[in-house]
């Protein structure tokens, strides 16, 4: 089962690197989705896909899934949730402003402000 | 006491929370930032002393045992950190109630700074890899907020470019926090440290190390890695960039140490090898930076990235006399960072312009500002009586002990670099023909100039006073030599 998860997470990596190396806004904002979904099942499968039952105490069971990388995944799907509105705002916002999402068109030099 | 080495974290995360409430009024912001910083900095010294006469502080949130609940530890390494940059936050903000201008202060400036402090004292007290983790992310949202916050074109565009190469490592540090936990089945820093030399260092976790050097390296700055740091330090106001260069990248460098000191000491023919190599490369590849630009910011900026060579460099070195070397030129760092970039803040200020070529004879009408700016720029070349000469005569010391040659020739030749580099900008700007200026009011210039020189003068006291720091650094750095004080003060006798 790991090996499986191991392919879909490679996948889901080399997808997430593709659209981050584009040249739209956008796409690189769906990039990092991608690659944080990646990080994600990386620690649920990392944490090993043994036990049956989900980690909540409950009597005659003793096959519990194991709790800790549930409540790290947790804590980062918020955190990424976080960043993710913010740099969403951020695109729109530079939108606005900039009048392009062409990655290429916002360089520092002086031709392109 | 025992909860006393939360206090540096706990307060400027309850007044941010305070500040939060009324963003309109600005005195009242002002007094109550002042005030928490104050507070955060009483509660840092009277934590140093702690760990100068009762050792490494430790203690498990929620009173469960060691490796289960999240440890916070405190050593001589951490609270030194902690210290400085709340002595630098309070500095900075002091000089921003001059110079950040009205729209952002009413825009949750202070409380942007107070939650960015509280990630910082966070990421460098804790003792749990993924509550490391979450500080970074911490203090990395409040710096999104404090780059973009004003909202100008170059900020808007130059803060994608810093939020998206910092998500990439943050999933960077998730996936290798993910591949320790399945190798070594801890979160604790000193529980990893116990079960890494348990299983003597197998390939994996040599491939795990690498892996937390490119994450911290991405926050750092190290020599491949640095790309994005120049161009986007450059965007925010003069306050933000001087709270960046003075803590950010400090926080990669002290991750690199840590990690590198307690986790990964079995393989280091190959860890730090790399790490020596990459770190020579960095500081040349600053050099070439600080000699490239006439903007006084960028030269300052890539003068940053000299220092996490130099820095780094010590670490690699693993004896006594190098990594004393790195924690005392790390907090030189922090302070003469923040010194020079209220400096050339102040110089802006005057001339309305960064460029050094439109700059030109200063000298004449601001004096002391010049004066200053020498000394602050000798401190940081490394002129014996001041700040920045120990630590380098430290690291160069270690690195010839430890038989490298070449890396302490380079960081000799860095400093005759650093030196030229921060001098072009003396003697464009406050020597040569008098340009046009519109000289600023006297109460505008004092309130710049003022936390400016107090910064340098601290650096100056940190230069002059090196003999009475030598028993704190040589603490610090005996913990990071001797790992097990370490375990022995989180795990107790386990």
């Amino acid at each position: 089962m790991e090996i499986v998860m191991c392919f879909v997470i490679g996948f889901l990596f080399m997808a997430a690197v593709y659209l981050m190396l584009s040249k739209s806004l956008l796409r690189i904002i769906i990039g990092t989705g991608i690659l944080s979904h990646g990080a994600h099942l990386l620690l649920l499968t990392m944490g090993g896909l043994r036990g049956s039952a989900p980690p909540v105490v409950s009597p005659g069971v003793t096959n519990y899934a194991d709790p800790l990388p549930q409540a790290l995944i947790l804590t980062a799907i918020v955190i990424s949730f976080g960043v993710t509105a913010f740099f969403l705002v951020l695109a729109y916002r530079s939108y606005q402003e900039l009048e392009t999402d062409n990655m290429n068109l916002m360089r520092g030099s002086e031709d392109y402000d | 006491m025992i909860n006393l080495l939360l206090f540096p974290i706990l307060l400027p995360f309850f007044f941010a929370i305070i500040l939060m409430f009324f963003p309109k009024k600005r005195f009242t912001q002002r007094i109550i930032t002042i005030v928490g910083l104050l507070s955060t900095l009483i509660a840092a010294t009277i934590l140093l002393i702690t760990v100068k006469t009762n050792g490494i502080q430790a203690i498990t949130l929620g009173s469960w045992p060691a490796p289960f609940g999240i440890s916070m530890v405190s050593d001589m390494l951490s609270v030194l950190l902690v210290l400085s940059s709340t002595l630098i936050t309070l500095i900075v903000v002091w000089y921003s109630f001059t110079s950040i201008g009205k729209a952002r202060e009413e825009n949750f400036y202070y409380p942007g700074v107070l939650f960015m402090l509280t990630g910082v004292n966070g990421a460098f007290t804790t003792g749990d890899i993924f509550n490391m983790f979450v500080f970074f992310e911490v203090l990395l949202m409040a710096s999104y907020l404090l780059i973009v916050l004003g909202g100008e074109k170059v900020q808007l565009r130059e803060s994608i470019k810093y939020i998206l190469v910092n998500i990439i490592s943050s999933a960077l540090f998730v996936v290798t926090v993910a591949y320790l936990y399945s190798v070594v089945g801890t979160l604790n820093m000193a529980d990893i440290s116990v079960k890494i030399s348990q299983l003597g260092q197998p390939g994996i976790i040599t491939v795990i190390a690498v892996l937390f050097l490119i994450v911290f390296g991405l926050k750092g700055a190290i020599f491949p890695l640095y790309f994005w740091l120049p161009s986007t330090y450059a965007a925010p106001p003069i306050p933000v960039l001087a709270l960046f260069g003075a803590l950010l990248t400090k926080v990669g460098v002290y991750a690199i140490m840590r990690t590198y000191t307690l986790f990964f000491t079995l393989d280091q023919s190959f860890t730090h090898e790399l790490l020596m190599i990459i770190s020579i490369l960095t500081i040349i590849a600053g050099c070439i930076g600080a000699l490239a630009y006439f903007d006084v910011k960028k030269i300052i900026i890539y003068n940053i990235i000299i220092a996490v060579g130099v820095i780094l460099f010590g670490a690699s070195q693993m004896n006594e006399a190098s990594l004393m070397g790195s924690i005392f030129y790390l907090i030189h760092d922090i302070l003469i960072k923040g010194a020079l970039f209220l400096l050339i803040g102040v110089i802006i200020a005057i001339t309305g312009t960064s460029n050094l070529k439109k700059m030109g004879g200063l000298i004449k009408y601001y004096p002391m500002l010049g004066w200053t700016y020498l000394v602050a720029a000798f401190g940081l070349a490394g002129i014996p009586p001041l700040s920045g000469f120990v630590g380098k005569l430290l690291i160069i010391q270690g690195g010839f002990e430890a038989g490298n040659l070449w890396g302490g020739i380079v960081i000799l030749a860095s400093s005759l670099v650093v030196l030229l580099s921060v001098m072009r900008i003396f003697i464009y700007a406050f020597w040569g023909e008098p340009v046009e200026i519109t000289p600023l009011t006297k109460r505008h210039y004092r309130g710049l100039f003022t936390p400016a020189v107090i910064l340098v003068g601290i650096s100056v006291l940190y230069g002059a006073g090196s003999e009475w720091l030598v028993p704190y650094m040589s603490d610090a750095a005996d913990v990071m030599l001797n790992p097990s004080q370490y375990i022995q003060a989180v795990l107790g006798g386990a």
